[in-house]
């Protein structure tokens, strides 16, 4: 068992050698580290947001809001083709969260409205009632897609919102159905990202309904083809209500045709706008609309809320135009942001919300790294203090584990957390478990008189079984605090797991080589432990 | 270089015949534990009710608590609760979970607003009711299947008997690790989870390392009444439970007194079940494998376990 043939003891001091090498850059201050060729060991272990400081969101997507959107977009065309086939219908409306329900009054006219429905979204399921009471149902599959989507739209449209921002190396990616987790390193205040991404930013363009009135309208009766929406904050009537406009319902230009948008100064009236930009098929568009209804007010709606309604004067052919309305230059700029982004399929609601302050983060650090070498130096203390030169043998071995466990966190990529540091310090206590255990059996074996090399060798031998043993039930619970746990205490998991084996590999294996080498060049007859 | 002291390595405590005592002391400790979980209730962090804590730090002198308490009692926020530590000039806040995400982010801004710029935002949590819910459905899934993840482990590498014991010993460090709480009332948190599952990974360890010692013994002395074998595998892995506990425990220890006021509810719960897992590991395993003997190396039944 003492006995090590060569190619071992040359990977087992090669893997230690690399382990001080690849640990080595995390010594270095940053910035240093960052010059070092990257040909050379220069990755240095990646802080958690709980010790470099950050904002850490998550977001849930209103998956329920775009099975929303699809039910009413399917009334209205049931209620279209429905109109155009002269197939007269009662009671459309959305029933419940997946389906639509109307009556058909003619019972000599249920065939025609299947088929309709079925020109309408061939997908659907359709039930029919021997009274005509049409339920039709989305199908489900279609639904689950669609919030999928919904979700990778969103990754992608925060994206490009945050990046608008300048905030550097943010992370955001889908977890769960319809989860984003959004990290924002060294964010201080995530006040601002959090009111970008509370809007969904949609924004069209309709006519005004002039036809019928606003009175009307807010007394209940809102006509079918028009929708009453309030103005935004700021544009109040005379009782301090928020003003209400009836616009049709039809979009007349989609914020999906803007190219560009960037905030701007009124050169008359010095107050903040927003320029806009429109595609070709925008741009042509809106020309048609503009020529046709000069003289008339339309609508620029933004999340439901009319940023303003201008007269049109004279038809806008060169594809752009100017959104006013109450713009503080914030308000213009982030306006801008939001359009050239995008719009969201669906708004988000931020669902968890964990910011460190940068210099909450230094004190973690300093913490945990005093609290580390204080744990090391009473565990060296300990270990010397109660098996001697042995103890000294694996004071040396806790060193190469420290660096092995530091190296393979940097190599990894692995996430430093606060409980990672923890786990660190946990870690080299329990690490020189495995030596007391070799230890311990040696004394054993020593005090039943057997002699010296067959002491240590047995005892290396005998503790091994026990040793994987103990070790392999901490690593199910390490791998299922993985499995289940997230941020921060998964970063403790890893660094436990990760331990677990650097503690292996070193007490056993270079506490042994140590061990060796001593008793081959000394030949001891007495085993001072 | 040796050793300036050697850990006692003749000890002959009957530690079968104390059995009755360590026992009874554990089935009244986790009965405690229960009672205190239903009665007194742990005192969840926001982690697991949802809700806002805030860490402030004061940019000039030493925290006004009276006047931050009047401050912020204004905002009609529900229960605030304030609270020193370290030094003088930090305060945490805690607030209730305010219904919803929305009204959590209002409250966030109120009390930015109401304690302006004499105090420094250090860290702002809100976790909304929702995520509370799964958390602590994941934590407790993660701690059942540690320790049934284990049990089987233990089952597959000895005999059912021990893979029962490994799993009650298991049990009862959980629980009474839950009744620490409990009784202390200290923040129970997504960290504290860990340090439970940290422990059931722990005391295990050592609790495997007398079954390994008590197997090898009943192979070797086939005759040797059991309740001597045990004590005898017992007493001659003490040294090593001890020592190993030592090391874990001032590893830990260093981390309570200095690791920082983030991490103290994690590491508290740390060192309680280093205590209790080397309790368990020493009186409740090998004596209640007398329960629910292994079978002997004699029987045919254990032949085949033997390597």
């Amino acid at each position: 068992m003492m006995y090590m043939a060569r190619w071992q003891v040359w990977t087992i001091l090669v893997i230690c050698l690399l382990g001080v090498i690849y640990a080595a850059p995390n010594v270095l201050p940053r910035e240093v580290a960052e010059r070092i060729p990257s040909w050379l060991p220069h990755q240095q272990v990646t802080l958690g947001l709980d010790l470099q400081g950050g904002s850490h969101l998550l977001l849930e997507v209103d998956t329920r809001a775009v099975a929303r959107e699809r039910l009413t977009n399917l009334v209205d065309a049931i209620r279209t083709t429905m109109r155009a086939k002269r197939i007269p219908v009662t009671n459309l409306a959305v029933a419940g969260t997946d389906a639509v329900t109307f009556r058909v009054r003619e019972a000599g006219q249920v065939d025609q409205a299947r088929a309709a429905v079925r020109e309408v979204d061939p997908n659907a399921q359709v039930t029919v009632t021997p009274e005509g009471v049409f339920t039709v149902q989305l199908n489900p599959q279609e639904l689950i897609q669609q919030a999928r989507s919904a979700v990778q739209q969103s990754v992608e449209i925060i994206r490009r919102r945050i990046d608008e921002t300048g905030t550097r190396d943010p992370t955001i990616q889908a977890q769960g159905e319809d989860r984003i987790l959004v990290q924002l390193p060294g964010l201080r205040d995530p006040q601002r990202i959090k009111e970008l991404l509370g809007q969904t930013a949609k924004l069209t363009f309709h006519l005004l309904d002039l036809n019928n009135s606003v009175a009307d309208a807010m007394a209940g009766r809102v006509p079918p083809g028009s929708l009453l929406l309030p103005g935004d904050a700021r544009d109040v009537d005379a009782s301090g209500q928020p003003r209400m406009y009836l616009v049709q319902r039809r979009v007349s230009v989609a914020g999906e045709r803007l190219t560009d948008a960037q905030p701007g100064q009124n050169p008359q009236t010095g107050e903040w706008v927003v320029n806009f930009k429109f595609d070709t098929v925008g741009a042509r568009q809106f020309a048609d609309i503009t020529r046709a209804n000069v003289g008339r007010p339309f609508a620029i709606v933004l999340d439901n809320k009319v940023l303003s309604a201008p007269v049109i004067r004279e038809p806008i052919l060169a594809g752009s135009g100017q959104i006013s309305g109450s713009f503080t230059p914030q308000s213009a700029q982030d306006l801008a942001v939001l359009l050239r982004a995008g719009a969201l399929p669906a708004p988000l609601n931020v669902i968890e919300e964990r910011t460190v302050g940068p210099d909450l983060g230094a004190d973690s650090i300093k913490a945990g790294a005093y609290a580390s070498v204080i744990a090391v130096i009473l565990v060296a203390g300990l270990m010397i203090v109660a098996y001697g030169l042995f103890g000294v043998f694996s004071v040396i071995a806790l060193f190469f584990n420290l660096c092995l466990l530091i190296a393979a966190l940097s190599v990894l990529g692995a996430t430093l957390t606060l409980p990672g540091i923890a786990g660190i310090v946990l870690t080299m206590g329990m690490a020189v478990d495995a030596n007391v255990l070799i230890y311990e059996r040696i004394r054993e074996e020593l005090r039943h008189g057997q002699s010296a090399l067959y002491a240590i060798d047995t005892g290396f031998r005998r503790a091994m079984a026990t040793i994987i043993d103990s070790n392999l039930t901490t690593l199910i619970a390490a791998f299922l605090l993985f499995l289940l746990g997230s941020g921060p205490v998964r970063g403790f998991a890893v660094v436990l797991s990760l331990g677990i084996v650097t503690s292996v590999f070193s007490a056993v294996l270079v506490t042994r080589l140590i061990v060796g080498s001593w008793y081959r060049s000394r030949r001891p007859k007495v085993v001072p432990i | 270089m040796r050793p300036l002291f050697s850990l006692p390595h003749d000890t002959r405590i009957p530690f079968m015949r104390l059995r009755r005592i360590t026992i009874g002391l554990a089935t009244v400790l986790s009965v405690l534990s229960i009672v205190l979980f239903f009665y007194a209730g742990l005192n969840y962090g926001i982690d697991f009710r949802g809700g806002i804590l805030i860490e402030v730090r004061a940019t000039q002198g030493t925290a006004d608590l009276a006047s931050m308490r009047t401050k912020l009692g204004g905002l009609d926020l529900g229960e605030v609760a304030l609270q020193n530590f370290g030094k003088n000039e930090d305060v945490l806040i805690r607030i209730v979970d305010q219904g919803n995400e929305q009204a959590n982010n209002e409250a966030v801004d109120a009390v930015r607003k109401a304690l302006g710029d004499s105090y420094e935002f250090r860290r702002v949590e809100v976790v909304g009711p929702k995520v509370g819910g799964e958390l602590i459905q994941a934590g407790a899934l993660a701690a059942i299947l540690a320790m049934l993840g284990i049990a089987v482990y233990v089952w597959f590498r000895f005999e059912w008997q021990f893979a029962i014991v490994a799993f009650v010993t298991t049990l009862h460090d959980v629980v009474t690790t839950i009744g620490v709480f409990a009784l202390t009332q200290i923040d129970f948190n997504l960290a504290t989870v860990a340090a439970v599952l940290t422990i059931a990974g722990y005391s295990i360890n050592d609790t495997v390392v007398v079954f390994d010692r008590i197997r090898e013994s009943l192979r070797k002395y086939k005759t040797m009444p059991l309740p001597e074998l045990m004590d005898r595998a017992v007493n001659d892995t003490l040294s090593r439970t001890l020592m190993t506990s030592a090391t874990t425990f001032i590893a830990v220890l260093a981390l309570t007194l200095v690791g920082g006021e983030v991490i103290r509810s994690f590491t508290i719960a740390m060192l309680w079940g280093i205590v209790i897992g080397t309790f368990s590991s020493i009186f409740i395993a090998a004596p209640m494998l007398l329960l629910l003997p292994p079978p002997r190396a004699t029987e045919p039944a254990a032949a085949k376990a033997m390597p």
